[in-house]
């Protein structure tokens, strides 16, 4: 039962960073329709921005860490400045294309600056410990799910009630109708990117803080993929849930599964709900179920 | 009138590949008047429309708001300054409410920077509270919205999707609105109402409209004045009733006279 529990909270806390990893991807397919193949990549370079910062430069978490934001936020806009833009009114699959060869590049230049050697954060929150129904829970942990939990809410609230986050919505929803009522749906766009790489790269900073990272940390945007399909592509609160959902899953899958049928079952168990879920809904669980009149 | 014109088209084309579908159109509408635009399908009525506000950029010719050149600037732009539409197939935002359709077209007068929002009390909050009020007097009201406000509009009827759009376009308040084929679709009644609608938004307004109609009892009972196209060209431009007996528009829509006139 507490070994139950302990693998509950922390696939909770893990689960809330995935949430986050994929914000950023449901906020780039809400406002532009397209997938962005690249979001595990935006993880990688934060997270590894943030080691530069913090352990090759010895910066202070304290600056160090909204440093990584401000590079997350340039590489977010010049992306979508460089690479996206010219792609305006391309068929999707094609810009599709051009995030896959983003995710190419950034991986590349990850490997060519750090070099392909595990890589252990240094420790940036400060000691926090909890202990709930006897599991005592590592500050890690607690901290991720803390600091991802507070910027869902924040972001959803946003979206919800801000002049921009309802610009958004329109621009998402129909682009020549926001275009027609004066909204600039290109910076519209270029604050999706923006935010999309901010969150990849706190969610890359928090999971360092968990774990070591390396350059495989880019394999992430491959789990993303299962927590926003079963959230539903479009919806936020969908991906707060399939990110719960998925991280406790692949936690209980590789604690209680694993030892009996051996090792690969933590990474496939998130895809085998993946394929489930969708059998029986195939928007996901809140997505917008599109309805076609003929 | 050059100076006063609201809205210039100087000799504007456009083409697609080798196909032209404007060919040196020229035009002006004069302050708050309600001004037809009429011609057989595939004219380039909407295209045209669709250069005012820049979804589609000239080959050559230039579009003058207030004197200003807009034929450049991005549609955002031109929106702000005081240029509204629908659009001939309902362009809303389907998912949202009728009041946050309605709301968007509003936030161009609303200070909706990043911090404004932070900034929410005292003056904003004030603001806030006159846009409303815009809002729920000027457009709900007046379109007799009351009822569907809070509905997706999605799922509402045609007629009332159309109505909701001019309520959009309206929030924004503008100076110039252009309204593409607004009775398209509706019946007799709908478009009875729509007309008291356009009748009543210019009585109440300072407002220059536009408008795209096919339905000829709906042109010659409104319009201040006429302009004709066929074939991406004007054939025809005066007051309702000089156009309506024009030669070149009586051809543009029955065929060639030769044939009427040998039966006559």
């Amino acid at each position: 039962m507490r070994f139950f529990l302990q693998l509950l909270v922390t696939g909770v806390a893990l689960g809330s960073i995935y949430a986050l990893i994929a914000l950023g991807f449901v906020l780039i397919y809400k406002s532009t329709r397209i997938i962005n193949f690249a979001q595990g990549e935006l993880v990688l370079i934060g997270a590894f921005t943030a080691f530069a910062f913090l352990s090759q430069a010895g910066l202070p978490p304290a600056l160090a860490l909204p440093l990584t934001i401000v590079v997350a936020v340039v590489l977010g806009f010049t992306v979508e400045r460089l690479l996206l833009r010219p792609m305006l009114g391309e068929p999707v699959i094609a810009v599709i294309m051009v995030t896959l060869g983003l995710a190419g590049i950034l991986k590349g230049s990850a490997r060519a600056i750090w070099g392909s050697v595990n890589r252990p954060f240094p420790d940036i929150f400060p000691a926090l410990s909890l202990t709930l129904f006897g599991v005592g829970i590592p500050g890690p942990f607690l901290w991720g799910c803390l600091i991802a939990g507070v910027c869902l809410v924040a972001f959803t609230l946003f979206f919800r009630f801000s002049g921009w986050g309802v610009m958004m919505r329109a621009a998402a929803n129909h682009q020549a109708a926001a275009l027609s009522v004066g909204i600039d749906v290109r910076r519209v766009f270029a604050l999706s990117w923006a935010i999309a790489a901010a969150v990849a790269a706190l969610g890359g900073v928090l999971l360092g803080a968990i774990n070591v990272i390396d350059m495989n940390l880019g394999a992430i945007g491959l789990k993303v993929f299962p927590v926003v399909i079963l959230g539903g592509l479009d919806s936020i609160p969908g991906a707060i849930l399939g990110g719960l959902i998925i991280g406790v899953l692949e936690n209980l899958s590789g604690g209680f599964i694993e030892p009996w049928v051996g090792g690969g079952v933590k990474a496939v168990a998130p895809f085998v709900a993946l394929l489930l879920i969708l059998l029986i809904r195939p928007y996901g669980l809140f997505g917008t179920r599109e309805i076609e009149r003929l | 009138m050059p100076d006063n014109a609201i809205l210039a088209v100087e000799d504007v084309s456009l083409s697609f590949g080798g196909l032209a579908a404007l060919s040196g159109v020229s035009f002006e509408v004069a302050p708050r008047t309600i001004h037809a635009l009429i011609g057989p399908n595939g004219a380039g009525k909407t295209s045209l429309l669709n250069c005012f506000n820049h979804f589609y950029t000239p080959t050559a010719g230039r579009i003058r708001f207030e004197g200003r050149d807009i034929t450049a600037l991005a549609p955002h732009r031109i929106a702000a300054l005081g240029i509204a539409r629908t659009f001939q197939n309902i362009e809303l935002f389907r998912g949202m409410t009728v009041l946050d359709n309605i709301k968007l077209g509003r936030h161009l007068h609303m200070g909706v920077g990043p911090l404004a929002a932070l900034a929410y009390w005292g003056r904003a909050r004030r603001e806030e509270i006159r846009h409303r009020r815009f809002i729920e007097e000027r457009v709900i009201d007046l379109l007799e919205l009351e009822d569907i406000r809070d509905q997706v509009v999605g799922a509402l009827p045609y007629g009332l999707q159309k109505r909701v759009e001019l309520g959009r376009a309206l929030a924004m308040e503008p100076k110039l609105l252009l309204l593409d084929e607004p009775v398209s679709g509706m019946n007799v009644e709908e478009t009875q109402f729509l007309v008291r609608y356009v009748l009543d938004i210019r009585e109440v307004w300072d407002v220059t409209i536009l408008l795209i109609e096919h339905d000829m009892r709906v042109v010659m009972d409104i319009s201040d004045r006429v302009t004709v196209m066929d074939f991406g060209r004007i054939i025809a431009d005066g007051p309702p009733a000089a156009v309506q007996h024009d030669p070149g528009v009586v051809t543009a829509y029955l065929g060639e006279p030769g044939r009427r006139e040998a039966t006559a």
